[in-house]
């Protein structure tokens, strides 16, 4: 009876903590200007977005800084990976979907099928892919053809004295690799370019779900090595210069180096919307690429995309 | 007239009360079959179709997103499972039956409130406060003690766990030694026992239904905690050699990649697949422990 009863409480407690939630986020979001204005409340446009977690920092300055611009118009962001966002497109269930990759062909496909949908993709901000290692570890350079053989199955690297370094803060010389989860555009991506269509990525490999947290793991650990976007850069870690092959000379990744293409890992980010956008979405995108939504890719670290008329 | 009115209406609120009680009890066996249904249902046209079972149980090779040739062993993830488990379960058994005893015979009654308050407070913890724990201060602590290159692995998944598993054991422990009548330690201590020899002899062969249930408990709370051992074991795919090897659980994999797999794809219906090897596993020991008491009890009795 007792354990029934607590059961009813809960769930009592649970309904009535929602409901207050729900009660003071409609109060929140109201601005002084609608206040007392449900109706107006209601006819708000909204823009859900959802996708990258290297790009969610940067859709939410979008997000925040938008709402000064125009009021009327409210902006959700979520993360989770592009591939959620991808997903959602397909579902139908977002405006826009935020992605570090391509959408592949059989995405594409899924999407006319589910909804009739032809994806437009929209480059908004350049971004280069980082590779970090502890900033105690004296390795300052590293080439693509080592990466693979770090990263890809049978390869020989295994330990950093192989790399030409003594790693002293690392006591068993073991390279410690740092990827991301499988569903990530950035594994994805990584994989792509630096193990090519024909290899796989080596099993053993610690992976992380976002971005920050695979250079949070790295500054705790001197044998970590590990990609992520440059954004996501902290005093604990150091970011390599990259070359593509061997003994080539390296690049450092910056925002030069990134639009000029020498930097190997530099890539696109991108917005998706199911169809040819329209109304706030298209007013949104336009904001986006234009010079304010640019300066706020460039304050959290990107690379804004070069226009041949600036 | 008035009293007859309130007579049929206590009994129509007995016959309501009853009822709901009733369907309380039923709802849990409804529910339980109900999950399990949807999980083998979601699951069942890739058991059936294009999942190789073959590589799903002997490979140890977890690569769903593959471009070249998915992937789906498990054989890693199991092995990742079992010894985070099994390492939990050698620090966390002895250390709440430990527990268990000192707060049921040993220590005063102040002492007990504020031991049994605090211990039960440690299972009110969230998860990903365990979690959290274990990624941002045992695994520094880790390669700092034990010179290893990387901190979050088997042994830091153990330990989390572990704490996270006493409580469940040790006031379950408690109870069982509670439920054991006071006339047995009186008997032994009037033959001459020690304390220790009453414990040792007396209490817990006296005790032992409830303690192995505590026990088996716990390694069921251990087996199903997601968040945690997703951040505490560093999220690896390979069989680990030794303590120090960082693996990943079933229950991680799942929560890690479910959200992100398009709906009715392979991947998604084999983490499915994978729900119902979990579910499995927790049949199998629920049902081991019933088997366990019921047939000491039985001895008991006769």
């Amino acid at each position: 009876m007792i354990p029934n009863m607590d059961a009813l409480t809960t769930i009592w407690i649970t309904v009535a903590f929602a409901a207050s939630v729900t009660v003071s986020d409609a109060c929140s979001n109201a601005k002084p200007g609608a206040l007392g204005s449900f109706q107006g409340q209601s006819a708000r446009p909204i823009i859900r977005i959802t996708g990258s977690d290297t790009m969610v920092n940067l859709v939410q300055a979008w997000a925040e800084n938008y709402t000064e611009v125009r009021p009327t118009v409210s902006v959700q962001v979520a993360g989770g990976g592009s591939g959620v966002g991808i997903a959602g497109l397909i579902d139908g269930t977002l405006d826009i979907a935020a992605a570090s990759r391509e959408m592949k062909g059989d995405e594409r496909q899924r999407a006319s099928v589910r909804n009739g949908a032809e994806p437009k993709e929209f480059t908004v901000a350049l971004d280069a892919l980082a590779v970090y290692v502890h900033k105690d570890n004296p390795l300052n350079v590293l080439s693509i053809e080592d990466l693979a053989e770090i990263y890809g199955e049978q390869g020989w690297i295994v330990k950093w004295s192989q790399l030409g370094v003594r790693n002293v803060a690392c006591a068993g010389d073991q390279i410690i690799r740092v990827g991301r989860q499988n569903s990530s555009g950035t594994y994805a991506y990584f994989r792509d370019v630096v193990l090519g269509s024909t290899r796989e990525y080596r099993m053993g490999s610690i992976d992380q779900s976002g971005s920050k947290d695979v250079v949070a793991l790295i500054s705790r650990t001197p044998c970590a090595l590990g990609y992520s976007g440059i954004a996501f850069v902290t005093a604990g870690v150091k970011a390599l210069k990259l070359s593509t092959r061997r003994g080539e000379p390296s690049v450092t990744p910056s925002s030069v180096t990134v639009i000029d293409r020498s930097y190997p890992l530099a890539r696109p980010l991108y917005l998706y919307t199911a169809r040819e956008p329209t109304g706030p979405v298209k007013t949104f995108l336009d904001w986006v690429l234009a010079r304010e939504g640019q300066q706020i890719v460039r304050d959290l670290g990107f690379v804004p995309v070069p226009r041949p008329d600036r | 007239m008035r009293r007859e009115l309130n007579r049929r209406l206590s009994a129509l609120g007995e016959t309501i009360v009853e009822l709901v009680i009733k369907m309380c009890g039923w709802s849990a066996i409804v529910f339980v079959f109900a999950i399990f249904f949807f999980i083998f249902r979601e699951g069942a046209p890739a058991l059936f179709g294009t999942l190789d079972i073959k590589e799903f149980i002997t490979s140890a090779n977890w690569r769903p997103e593959s471009t070249i040739r998915p992937q789906f062993g498990i054989l890693a993830l199991l092995a990742g499972t079992a010894s985070v488990t099994a390492l939990a379960m050698v620090i966390s058994v002895p250390a709440g039956f430990g527990a268990a005893i000192f707060v049921s015979e040993f220590c005063g009654r102040r002492t007990r409130e504020v031991l049994k308050v605090v211990i039960e407070f440690l299972a009110a913890i969230p998860s990903v406060v365990w979690g959290f724990i274990g990624y941002m201060i045992l695994n520094p602590v880790i390669i700092w003690v034990t010179g290893v290159p990387i901190g979050v692995n088997v042994l830091n998944g153990g330990i989390i766990l572990a704490l996270m598993s006493v409580p469940i054991i040790m006031s379950m422990g408690e109870d069982a030694l509670k439920a054991v009548p006071d006339t047995y330690r009186e008997a032994a201590l009037a033959l001459g026992a020690s304390r220790w020899q009453v414990i040792y002899r007396v209490l817990m062969p006296a005790a032992k239904n409830g303690l192995l249930a505590a026990a088996l408990l716990g390694i069921g709370r251990a087996i199903g905690e997601t968040m945690a051992v997703l951040m505490a074991t560093g999220h690896s795919v390979q069989i680990p050699h030794s303590v120090f090897d960082p693996v990943r659980t079933l229950t991680a994999t799942i929560a890690a990649e479910l959200g992100e797999t398009v709906q009715g794809g392979l991947h998604y219906r084999v983490l499915f697949v994978i729900g119902t090897v979990l579910m499995l596993i927790s049949l199998i020991i629920n049902v081991t422990a019933d088997l366990i008491v019921r047939g000491t009890e039985g001895r008991q009795s006769t």
